[in-house]
């Protein structure tokens, strides 16, 4: 019988939310990991009963689980990220050199054809990869080369945070970091440049147009154009249709274009996503009305999408990694909040309905069709 | 046998359910309880101390015998009650005020 799997990742644990292609009726299965932060859970396309997950702690730090059975048990992996050779200095706070150090997993990214293979985006910001299914890190240091010494932490942690495995050339990533950029190689990770072109960052960076330290949010892709890129940047919604050579900003009729997450439609690639928040200094929906908005062109021209979301003292967030689409013929749209509800929309965002109400904050939220 | 106590969360992790005994050779140090400590329970590699430096994690404390040994050194020997088994060496989560 086939199965829409939600993976729900919290402050307080891990979430499996369970449900058939109506995605009306939901089975709720956890917390996993009780107590522990799950800054990410996943499953690996080439396997659907692989699932990784990055459970940390400021007491106990970092472990990785990985269950081999859909998530009825798991195992802890190797948890060592030891940055290649001296790990060197990045920009701190006040402008001095600091050493990196590393602090938590944010982000999972398996292979499309692997299940042993992943990525791992941690803070300090650096991209990691394991061929043996976690049993072994290795980093993938030219990244850190791409000007490491300049990026410098925003407030929310020097973290790598997105991965886009390019579907049609597997030598080339993207990666986003907070407060550095987006990057790409073009050469399996051995290399790595700053794709940060037409991003402007007039409210956090002296230099509004610097090579890195912009502040990017969330990047997307639709597997079906490999070279067009959305971006959630800390304000401004941003596009590119070259790999990130160049970007132009498509915010338009945008309530607010701040935000984190940004996701593309499964089925039509010039459908996007974004949950606007009303600022930096105000990290709620404007207005107190929590609503998604949609572009079919690509960006420019955004519509809300309001049914079935509170439109009235609603004061959450959705954070980056938090919204996902899946791959019905009817694209699935879900997001979790800081408020610790997860909604979905069967039909593409037209209508919104609570899975859970009461679950601790969302980090993140993924999600499998099991066919 | 030298008995360990470990904080729930690392009870869960480790799948124990109470204190763990460990054989430690010999002369017994906090060094020495941890090397065992992770060579019986590998999944608690890095979460009570850096696995390249060794230090003990900032929120992390060991307790025996009524006293706070976070700050002895590590290879310090533990008090004769902890190494003749009689008393636990205590793996606490350091306390967090909110």
């Amino acid at each position: 019988m086939s199965e829409v799997r939600v993976l729900v990742g919290t402050r307080k644990g891990a979430f499996v939310l369970r449900s058939n292609e109506q995605r009306k009726d939901w089975t709720v299965e956890g917390p996993h990991f009780p107590g522990w932060e799950i800054y990410h859970i996943t499953g690996t396309p080439a396997d659907p009963a692989r699932l990784y997950a990055s459970q940390s702690s400021g007491w106990f730090g970092q472990v990785i689980q990985r269950s081999d059975d859909a998530g009825k048990t798991w195992e802890p992996v190797s948890n060592e990220f030891p940055y290649d050779g001296t790990p060197g200095t990045h920009q701190w706070y006040d402008g001095t050199q600091h050493p990196w150090e590393f602090k938590r997993v944010w982000h999972l990214e398996p292979s499309p054809t692997n299940p042993d293979s992943v990525y791992a985006g941690v803070e300090d910001a650096a991209l990691f990869h394991t061929n043996d299914g976690g049993k072994t890190w290795r980093e993938l240091p030219g990244l850190r080369s791409a000007k490491g010494n300049l990026w410098q932490p925003g407030a929310g942690g020097m973290c790598l945070h997105t991965i886009i495995l390019s579907p049609d050339d597997p030598n080339r990533i993207f990666v986003a970091i907070s407060a550095a950029g987006a990057f790409r190689t073009d050469d399996g990770g051995a290399s790595w440049r700053p794709v940060n072109q037409g991003l402007k960052s007039e409210f956090e960076l002296p230099d509004a147009t610097a090579e890195v330290g912009h502040c990017v949010h969330s990047i997307a892709m639709h597997p079906s154009r490999p070279n067009t890129l959305f971006m959630q940047k800390h304000w401004d919604v941003m596009r590119s249709d070259n790999g990130g050579d160049l970007w132009r900003e498509v915010s338009g009729n945008l309530p607010s274009d701040f935000g984190f997450p940004i996701a593309v439609h499964t089925h039509e690639p010039e459908t996007i996503y974004v949950v606007p928040i009303t600022s930096d200094s105000h990290h709620y929906p404007p207005d107190g009305k929590l609503r998604v908005y949609r572009s079919r062109s690509g960006g420019g021209d955004w519509e809300a999408l309001t049914k079935g979301l509170p439109q009235s003292h609603c004061y959450v967030n959705v954070l980056r990694n938090a919204l996902a689409v899946d791959t019905l013929d009817s694209c699935g749209v879900y997001f979790g909040t800081t408020g610790g509800q997860v909604y979905v929309s069967a039909d593409s965002g037209d209508n919104w309905m609570p899975i859970v109400h009461d679950l601790p904050p969302v980090l993140s939220v993924e999600v499998q069709f099991l066919p | 046998m030298i008995k360990v106590t470990l904080p729930t969360h690392l009870r869960t992790l480790a799948q124990v359910t109470g204190p763990v005994d460990l054989m430690v050779e010999e002369p017994v140090t906090q060094r020495a309880i941890l090397d065992a400590l992770e060579t019986a329970y590998p999944m608690l590699r890095g979460t009570i101390r850096d696995t390249v430096t060794k230090e003990r994690r900032p929120f992390i404390r060991y307790f025996a015998c009524g006293e706070d040994l976070s700050h002895e050194p590590a290879d310090a020997a533990v008090p004769v009650e902890v190494a003749e088994g009689k008393q636990p060496f205590r793996i606490i989560g350091a306390l967090a005020g909110g």
